[in-house]
């Protein structure tokens, strides 16, 4: 591997598990397309910035383009408080109309500064490396955005951990929160800053879109996974790096978009997870189902048979060949529920009779008594 | 030569505004069952989604035949779709955290394909900015007829599911409980939606599009307290909307039609929110200071 190689997948790695542990709680709070608002609605502040600076990496960009998402969250909060909008909407108003405003000072003012649209909106990690940090007389002290990455990185992991009480209560139980005096609105900008902060800092290396994917993904897959919120947090940043060094990989080798190729990754690891996940996976779910059917219609059979056991008919109504007329069942399905039952030792064979045996008498008075 | 010029910019002022107003109309009137039911921001991750539909479409037949590209936009759109109806069906995870991986992811691996289609080095495929803003400027009198026949299709089944549709919006339990197929009409509605979205998006692009089915829907709500005003209102203002912002960026140089519209229909908006009898915030203040002196009044006769 060469250095830039490397620098790639640390940026990439970096970038998603800070994405990843505020993506949390945008989660759990049912806030996730907030990280899509943001994301597009600091285009104006971006563009103003580089009107100022001249440079896509000044601090000062990050600060307007960061204060811009925060007035995003504001703007939607106003709009929701009249009461007039519904959540949803509000988000659905604001960002496309903070966005427009930076498409149509970018394209009034394109040709006097170089501002590359596709650059802001799709960001290019294979270009990141060779931003190198000057300082202190060495000319290179590794990519810039690694560095920026880092602090943002680390900011959002002292705010977790300082305020994790906090945001636990807040997120879980808001009202709560707020009767015990905590401060539900100074977590809640709180967490929308490190959101915009993170968001500015990661559309540099995958643009404004595919941040979300950096943001909804890790955690959305954690969330199938586990129900508590420091696993779902470790969980998320672990995802979030393979789906980095995944996806880093898998456009090396086609030789595609690498933001592309993580957000693809981002699917199909979810899309896995989806699939295999214990208890909450698509096959745990479908077994489920079928073995609820053939404990259900096992349940039948041996109500069936302890209803008659006993009495006179009982001959009659126990025949194995006769059973799916009494039961109203398809003999195959009959066939396939008498073996069912025979392999659960909930009935016995007797000849031409099925008869019930004690564990198969306890199911079928348990269920009655129910 | 001079008047030619004239005549021409004129003649496609014309079109573009008509193909806007149609547009607008189409994406008002069923933006509004999409904000009724909580769902402003499907129209969003369904225009993402669309993204891989137009490369895969691209790739496959080699053509940019605008209806072949619509057609797998719209494929891929409503894909995305039925996997967000989906997972929400089957995992405890939100609406909003599935559209966005939808949205995000859907519109990663569209651009992967477009790398692709750039490596192969065919240079004239149009570039990514004008799936994401449109060009409403390049719009062509067949391009207008397209949405109309289609858009018209779109506003004539709704119309002819109108009871259906009333009945989703409003009480989706009630309806099942009379035997209607709820997730048949879900996902009829969804697929309107998605005609209606395909149709913007070449117009005012992926990111404004759901602008367009929000503003107008959500300034219409402010006026009216029924379904039937509120989705002719809609479909007016989205209208209005679309024609005021073509004719606004045709004033001077340089400013991008999709963006002019998209603020038009947020200007309507705020004049709704602010103006709008009964529930507007003007109203809403006269009402508030009315009760006040009212309630003063009796307190000193008291």
């Amino acid at each position: 591997m060469e250095t830039s190689q490397i620098e790639i997948q640390l940026i990439a790695i970096v970038t998603a598990v800070a994405c990843a542990l505020p993506g949390v709680f945008l989660v759990l709070r049912r806030m996730t397309l907030m990280s899509d608002a943001i994301s597009h609605a600091i285009l104006p502040g971006i563009v103003i910035a580089f009107f100022l600076t001249e440079s896509l990496s000044s601090p000062l960009l990050i600060l307007a383009a960061a204060g811009t998402g925060v007035l995003t969250v504001v703007f939607v909060e106003l709009l929701q408080r009249t009461k007039l909008v519904k959540a949803d909407a509000a988000i659905g108003l604001t960002f496309p109309a903070l966005f427009s405003i930076g498409v149509i000072l970018i394209s009034r003012f394109a040709g006097n500064v170089h501002l590359d649209m596709d650059a802001v909106l799709l960001g290019e990690l294979a270009y990141a490396p060779l931003n190198k940090l000057q300082a202190f007389g060495y000319d290179d002290l590794g990519p810039v955005s690694l560095y920026v990455m880092g602090m943002i990185l680390v900011l959002n992991l002292v705010f977790i951990l300082v305020f994790y009480k906090e945001l636990k209560l807040v997120t879980f139980d808001a009202s709560l929160a707020a009767a015990l005096g905590f401060a539900p609105t100074v977590i809640h900008y709180g967490l929308m800053t490190l959101v915009s902060v993170t968001t500015v800092g990661a559309f540099d290396a995958v643009g404004s879109i595919l941040v979300v994917a950096l943001i909804a993904g890790p955690p959305v897959t954690a969330y199938l996974m586990t129900d508590r919120l420091s696993r779902m947090l470790m969980l998320s940043a672990l995802i979030g790096s393979v789906n980095a060094v995944s996806g880093y990989w898998v456009a090396f080798l086609f030789d595609v978009s690498i933001a592309g190729s993580i957000a693809t990754m981002t699917l199909l690891i979810f899309g896995f997870v989806f699939l295999v996940v214990p208890n909450r996976g698509l096959i745990a779910i479908a077994r489920r189902h079928a073995r609820q059917k053939w404990e259900f219609a096992q349940t039948m059979l041996v109500i069936h048979l302890f209803n008659h056991e006993g009495l006179p008919e009982a001959e009659a109504e126990s025949a194995i060949d006769g059973l799916h007329e009494h039961l109203s069942w398809d003999p195959g399905f009959t066939n396939q529920v008498v073996r069912y039952a025979l392999n659960n030792r909930c009935v016995s064979r007797k000849e031409t009779q099925l008869i019930l045996t004690a564990h198969g008498r306890t199911i079928a008075q348990k269920t009655l008594v129910q | 030569m001079e008047d030619l010029g004239i005549f021409n910019h004129f003649y496609t002022l014309i079109i573009v505004s008509a193909g806007a107003a149609l547009l607008g109309t189409v994406s008002g009137a069923l933006g509004s069952y999409a904000v009724l039911r909580r769902q402003s921001l499907l129209g969003d991750a369904i225009s993402h989604a669309a993204l891989p539909g137009i490369a895969i479409a691209f790739l496959l037949t080699g053509s940019k035949t605008p209806l072949i590209l619509v057609l797998g936009a719209a494929i891929a759109g409503w894909l995305g779709t039925l996997l967000i109806m989906s997972i929400v069906r089957l995992t405890r995870i939100k609406y909003d955290s599935v559209l966005a991986i939808v949205l995000s992811t859907f519109f990663g691996f569209g651009l992967v394909l477009h790398t692709l289609i750039q490596r192969t080095g065919n240079a004239n495929q149009a570039g990514l900015d004008t799936f994401l803003f449109g060009q409403a400027a390049t719009m062509l009198e067949s391009d207008v007829l397209t949405i109309g026949i289609l858009g018209g299709i779109a506003l004539i089944v709704m119309l002819i599911f109108w009871k259906e549709l009333k009945l989703l919006v409003f009480d989706e339990g009630f309806a099942a409980s009379i035997g209607f197929p709820i997730r048949t009409l879900d996902i009829l509605l969804t697929s309107l939606l998605v005609v209606a979205i395909v149709l913007g998006l070449q117009a005012v692009g992926a990111v404004l599009m759901s602008a367009m089915l929000v503003a107008p829907a959500v300034a219409a709500r402010q006026w009216t307290d029924r379904l039937r005003l509120m989705v002719f209102l809609a479909a007016c203002f989205g209208a209005l909307a679309g024609v005021s912002g073509t004719i606004i960026s045709s004033t001077a140089s340089r400013i991008p039609t999709g963006p002019t519209i998209v603020l038009c229909a947020t200007a309507v908006v705020g004049f709704s929110i602010v103006f709008a009898p009964n529930r507007g915030l003007v109203w809403d203040r006269i009402r508030h200071q009315r009760n006040r002196r009212n309630l003063k009044m009796e307190t000193s006769r008291n």
